[in-house]
């Protein structure tokens, strides 16, 4: 079963402590190492991008930032034998933001990847 | 708790139980010398936590949890077997038959190295000593945390089969005194091959599951990939290790197109390629690639991967580099001569240079014993016959493809393609 990964958040003011970024690529190893990971990126914030929308028959295209509060931080694309099994590797990435970087707040949307072959 | 509660919790802890076994049983394992009681152990720290977790919640860090439940139970243990080791001592008995426990077990020893302890599980687990189906149900028992009802399933045999088997394989293990060791070098490329072939025959088992079965059967593919990948970082200068994942990640790359919405297969030329996974071809391609850049003459997997990403990479059935394949094919006959092989090659050459010339191959299997009764032959020359315009026979040989097979699908398609030689 293959589940996407999508976590957003805002950040607090303060820059993520680098200790956050080791224990992510610790984690991101493990987990790549367990065979499960298999695609994963951070996005920049939503300024870089756009949004192309459909409003009627028009399609409007817009710069960003967009105006959710929270930002869309990275996706990860996990092959996994349970939705269980996804949710524990999210708590554990989310976890690490609990740990290493004080006041950060956002959450782990996850999604499973439609198989046309799958059960 | 609510039972939807417990039935969360349950399904939580063993989640954390797949992910973790592996690691713990192959950490105990190094500690008790025993892959048997190291399974046991890691068992007996399951049922605490199913015991625990449903009233006092799930703890924040569940894996150092179980990690450290288990080392408990280590102590215990060799602490017991020392004492009953010193007991028969006393008595004067002949230890010469058990293993040795010298002192308290070096259990934060646990937490090093564990790829290491993975790589000496995955090894003890795929050992010679044990047959190859023994090998693959421990092995994924022991380094997939599947049950001994799931791998019946998948493998289609009766779950008291599956579970001798597993007794079976631990007791050779013990009897035979199998030191949970990596491999020296001598023995290393022996040693390795007997893993992959494990892990293939696993892949292979799971590709071969039909449309509709059980779908235990096809998560034997993703089981089979997860452990390539897993024996991809831990032995990252195995070039043959890189090609096995890149061949079963171009293989599965295809299982979604393999059949039509009524189940019927569909055959490589025929297939929508849109539908192929461009995750897993991209994925495979990057594997192959490190089995290329690591150098070496290519063995058997490299050569079956770079066959499998000709097809990844053409867009059309056309566009496959058509010469390319069967010039692999003549090297695959090579590595792992093989009269199926041949045939392949026979198919390749076909498209590459015309049905003649590979009618002029598959011809010269016909004589062949180990051919005797496969139904692919027929049914490749039957192909070749048609596009030369023999349709009588071509006929004739799809009625014999349709009688030699015991796939009824595979039957119904012989026949059909046999009778469309009569109409035209």
């Amino acid at each position: 079963m293959r589940y996407m990964m999508l976590l957003s958040g805002t950040n607090p003011s303060t820059p993520p402590p680098p200790e956050l970024f080791e224990a992510i690529m610790k984690l991101g190893g493990e987990a790549t190492e367990a065979g499960v990971l298999l695609d994963t990126a951070g996005l920049l914030p939503s300024a870089a991008g756009a949004r192309v929308a459909l409003d009627g028959a028009k399609v409007t295209v817009t710069d960003g930032p967009f105006t959710e509060s929270k930002e869309l931080i990275s996706y990860a694309l996990y092959e996994v034998r349970s939705k269980e099994e996804a949710v524990e590797w999210a708590a554990r990435f989310i976890k690490l933001h609990r740990d290493h970087w004080a006041g950060w707040t956002g959450s782990t949307d996850i999604l499973q990847v439609m198989d046309p072959a799958g059960p | 708790m609510t039972e939807p509660e417990y039935e969360a919790t349950r399904s939580a802890i063993e989640a954390v139980w797949r992910i973790e076994s592996p690691r713990l049983i192959a950490g105990l394992a190094r500690v008790t010398g025993d892959v048997g009681a190291a399974e046991e152990l890691a068992q007996d720290a399951l049922v605490i936590a199913l015991e625990q977790w449903p009233t006092q919640g799930v703890p924040d860090g569940p894996g150092a949890w179980l990690m450290a439940t288990a080392k408990h139970r280590a102590i215990d243990l060799v602490r017991r077997r020392a004492r009953y080791d010193q007991k028969l001592q006393e008595i004067g008995r002949d230890l010469e038959s058990r293993p040795e426990y010298s002192g308290e077990p070096d259990v934060d020893a646990m937490d090093d190295s564990i790829g290491d302890d993975l790589l000496r599980l995955i090894f003890i687990a795929c050992h010679p000593v044990l047959s190859p189906e023994a090998r693959a149900a421990l092995t994924l028992r022991l380094l997939c945390g599947l049950t001994t009802a799931e791998i019946a399933r998948a493998f289609l045999v009766p779950e008291p089969t599956v579970a001798q088997r597993i007794v079976r394989a631990k007791r050779t293990l013990a009897d035979r005194r199998v030191p949970f060791e990596i491999p020296a070098r001598t023995e290393l490329a022996g040693r390795l091959a007997s893993v992959l072939e494990v892990i293939y025959l696993v892949f292979n088992e799971g590709y071969a599951a039909t449309a509709g079965a059980d779908w235990m059967r096809p998560s034997l593919c993703a089981e089979a990939m997860r452990l390539g990948r897993i024996l991809a970082g831990l032995m990252t200068s195995e070039g043959e290790v890189h090609a096995l994942v890149a061949l079963m990640e171009l293989q599965a790359s295809r299982a979604g197109a393999r059949t039509d919405p009524a189940g019927e297969p569909v055959l490589l030329t025929d297939q929508d390629r849109g539908q192929w996974d461009r995750l897993l071809i991209r994925h495979g391609l990057q594997a192959l690639e490190r089995a290329r850049q690591l150098g070496g003459v290519p063995g058997p997997y490299e050569v079956q991967a770079e066959i499998a990403a000709c097809h990844a990479r053409a867009r059309s059935v056309q566009a496959t580099d058509w010469e390319r394949v069967a010039a692999l094919y003549v090297v695959l006959g090579y590595l792992t001569p093989s009269p199926v092989i041949e045939l392949n090659r026979a198919v390749a050459v076909a498209m590459a240079y015309g049905p003649d010339r590979g009618l002029a191959i598959a011809d010269t299997l016909t004589t062949q014993p180990a051919l005797a009764a496969y139904a692919q032959l027929p049914a490749v020359r039957g192909d070749l016959l048609a596009k030369l315009g023999r349709l009588d026979e071509a006929h004739a040989e799809f009625d014999r493809a349709a009688a030699l097979t015991s796939n009824e699908r595979e039957r119904a398609l012989f026949l059909a393609r046999a009778a469309a030689c009569v109409r035209a």
